[in-house]
């Protein structure tokens, strides 16, 4: 049968089981959009092109399959670059599609030309410049493929206009099976063997979990691993919700802004089993000083993140769903009541720092938000949050107890993530609470996307923790650099405005007392709810482990606390 | 403490556009450091091949190999540092050879099996084929004499004995 490049675009993401996908259209993707309407896909028109490469992202993390993301040549490819970068950096599975002018005048510097490719190039997993309409299937079936397989990650597929607009003959049986990426050398039963016998013999073992748990879906193997071994688990930020935070050995997030005890506790340890997690520097602080008492098992899907940063003692080349399974049987029951107790006591260290055990000071904590909007929503809303102060009081006071309930940008750090991502995630989880979860600064790099909400009757909710400062490089300024705010103080439109102004709730608090109201009302609404909660301005998240330091040298809150209300 | 040695890889990969960007690329953002590349072509249609010599300590050298191993267009990455290998490397010199010290010159190339490939009244330029210790080696004795202008391979490698891996493309190989 006759189809044009277009059409075989369509079939393929048909074929996929794609139901949604996230674009922009303009002049050297125009084909493509034209063939669009004869096929059961739903496009978001977005604001902004790096708002796609987001919503795709956040449909992948909240479903586990791949999202996509279409734009333009020129300026439309280049916008999506840093969604790429995002997705690139925490391992989600994207394809993006973008237009490319024709292939006569490729190289030419024709209008909105860019060497995308060129661009994408090491911020994806692979990538392609199609030029002709008959590879644009098998292509497409490729980059799905690799976004999904082994360590996922974005692909990105550039398809010439002219390949768009030619007619071929099309088979979609024909043509080559789909290229893996790189294949896997598993593990040998003898470094199980090894694994196993290092965790039977610890006295301090610890198990941190990274995403790699969520990816592989794997809670359930892990809970099950952690009971019969009586090893406490800590979490990555990308591995919260992959532990569920209210079980007995789950000690919380560890790194920069992890737990006091959880840090206190890795450096005491004589092993740590990490799991899908790839020891990035806001986990480990200081390498030279970092679980330098430890034993170390990786168990990791990427063998290029083996040694990379901490030099292990047993590498198990794998998914943690596999690890689990293997080491499972392979393990002793062990009560390790001493360990425990060594925990508790720094637990209960901790606890009397604690924002939420001081008593009321009439003013409204960051802290307060997120811990009252995880009562009120029972804990079981989808989080997604933005990059910055905000995002690491969420990771701290909401307790995620399922994977998949919390979507961050974490390597990548990409401030304006979090709308778009949600607006991703909604389509993924249609029937779930969500709550998008940013700063004041964040917010309005994409606040753009609000319009999408508006224009697609999505519901989302919005809790803007509204401080007036880029507060974590604020933080910095008063740790790092003698209290020069220089250009942190940040001037925002009237949120509650800008809400009404998209035809959508504004709701706006000031006290403790006005957040459950808001809440209620917020989750009511039929439409997206923006809360602009208007919070202590200068406080810092606590404990800190200063950049490259030992994850001991932590700078705790100060007691009493309430002097950060009055900073200068 | 990490000693850095020479380490010598053969990758072989799909030729297809933009797979060397993709090897060099790697290297940049790594920050790895090649000391040689060359790329040629094989017995096999569509596919290249690609010997990389880094100088690395062995943990990165792994992890060179790892991420090599990632590429896509890459079908097999072989480390063949330390291994039963034949490496070999082509040069061009060009020395500064006046007329009286000519002979004494082509006396010396002559040790290493260099050949005179050009002479003009005040150079001489000859090539060399051999082990890169060899290449080395004569580099070291024209030194002297003054080197006007040089251009080495970088070494190829290869296995030595029997075992072969045969190369075919993705594609064909699961067809």
């Amino acid at each position: 049968m006759k189809r044009t490049g277009s059409q075989a675009i369509w079939e393929a993401l048909v074929g996929e089981g794609v139901e949604t996908v996230f674009g922009y259209p303009g002049g050297a993707i125009m084909p493509a959009y034209d063939a669009m309407p004869g096929y059961p896909i739903r496009h978001v028109l977005v604001r902004h092109e790096q708002g796609a490469a987001h919503m795709a992202d956040g449909y992948a993390r909240a479903s586990g399959k791949v999202g996509v993301a279409i734009a333009t040549s020129g300026p439309g490819a280049t916008n999506l670059v840093t969604g790429i970068a995002t997705a690139m950096m925490d391992s989600s599975p994207i394809v993006c599609i973008t237009g490319q002018v024709s292939s006569a005048v490729l190289g030419s510097d024709a209008f909105q030309e860019t060497d995308i490719t060129g661009v994408t190039l090491p911020i994806t997993k692979h990538n392609y410049l199609v030029t002709k309409a008959e590879e644009i299937y098998p292509t497409l079936r490729e980059a799905f493929h690799l976004a999904r397989s082994g360590r996922p990650g974005p692909v990105h597929v550039d398809i010439t206009k002219d390949a768009q607009q030619a007619t071929f003959e099309f088979h979609p049986g024909d043509g080559p099976p789909p290229r893996s990426g790189r294949k896997l050398r598993p593990s040998p039963p003898a470094d199980l063997d090894r694994a196993a016998a290092l965790i039977d013999g610890a006295e301090r073992p610890l198990i941190l979990a990274g995403q790699g748990i969520v990816r592989s879906g794997s809670s359930e193997a892990l809970v099950e691993f952690a009971e019969k071994t009586s090893v406490p688990v800590a979490c990555t930020l990308l591995g919260l919700g992959g532990f569920p935070a209210s079980h007995p050995l789950s000690l919380g997030m560890m790194g920069m802004h992890g737990e006091a005890w959880v840090n206190k506790a890795i450096q005491e340890a004589d092993l740590l089993v990490a799991l899908g997690m790839r020891f990035d520097d806001r986990v480990t602080g200081k390498l030279s000083t970092y679980a330098v008492n430890a034993r170390k098992i990786h168990v990791e899907i990427d063998p290029s993140e083996i040694n990379k940063n901490v030099k292990v003692d047993v590498a198990l080349m794998g998914d943690a769903a596999w690890a689990l399974r293997e080491l499972h049987g392979r393990v002793r029951s062990r009560p390790r009541a001493a360990w425990h107790g060594r925990i508790a006591e720094m637990k209960g260290d901790s606890a009397v720092r604690d924002i939420q055990t001081l008593p009321p000071s009439g003013r409204l904590f960051a802290a307060h938000v997120l811990h009252d909007l995880w009562r009120l929503t029972g804990g079981r809303a989808l989080v997604v949050t933005d990059v910055g102060q905000h995002q690491m009081w969420e990771a701290q006071y909401y307790k995620h107890e399922r994977p998949r309930s919390l979507i961050t940008s974490g390597g990548l750090g990409t401030m304006g993530f979090a709308l778009p991502a949600a607006i991703g995630a909604r389509f993924a989880r249609p029937d779930d609470e969500i709550w998008v979860v940013a700063g004041d600064g964040g917010f309005q790099m994409t606040a753009c996307e609000l319009s999408t909400c508006a224009q697609e009757n999505l519901k989302l909710n919005v809790a803007i923790i509204n401080n007036g400062y880029l507060g974590m490089v604020r933080q910095w300024q008063e740790f790092f650099y003698s209290r020069r705010y220089v250009a942190t103080p940040l001037i925002s439109p009237d949120f509650v405005k800008l809400a009404e102004a998209h035809g959508l709730l504004g709701l706006r608090v000031t006290a403790r007392e006005e957040v459950e109201g808001a809440v209620a009302r917020a989750q009511k609404a039929p439409c997206t709810a923006v809360v602009d909660f208007r919070v202590e301005q200068e406080d810092s998240v606590y404990p800190m482990v200063p950049s490259n330091s030992d994850l001991r040298d932590m700078i705790r809150r100060p007691t009493p606390m309430l002097e950060t209300g009055s900073d200068p | 403490m990490k000693t850095a040695v020479a380490h010598t890889f053969v990758a072989t990969v799909e030729d297809r556009p933009g797979a060397l960007n993709r090897v060099v690329s790697l290297f940049r953002r790594r920050g790895f450091n090649i000391s040689s590349l060359t790329v040629a072509t094989t017995e096999a249609p569509g596919v290249s091949r690609i010997t990389l010599v880094v100088n690395s300590d062995a943990d990165t050298a792994r992890r060179v190999q790892a991420n090599l191993e990632k590429l896509v267009d890459v079908l097999q990455v072989q480390d063949l540092t330390g291994a039963a290998a034949v490496a070999r490397e082509f040069a061009l010199v060009k020395a500064r050879v006046q007329p009286d010290k000519r002979a004494e010159v082509l006396r010396l190339c002559g040790l290493f099996r260099a050949r005179v490939v050009d002479v003009s009244p005040a150079t001489l330029t000859v090539e060399i084929t051999g082990a890169p210790e060899k290449v080395d080696a004569l580099v070291e004795v024209i030194r002297p004499y003054g080197i006007a202008e040089m251009v080495r391979t970088g070494p190829l490698a290869m296995g030595r004995g029997a075992e072969v891996t045969e190369l075919k493309v993705q594609a064909e190989m699961a067809a």
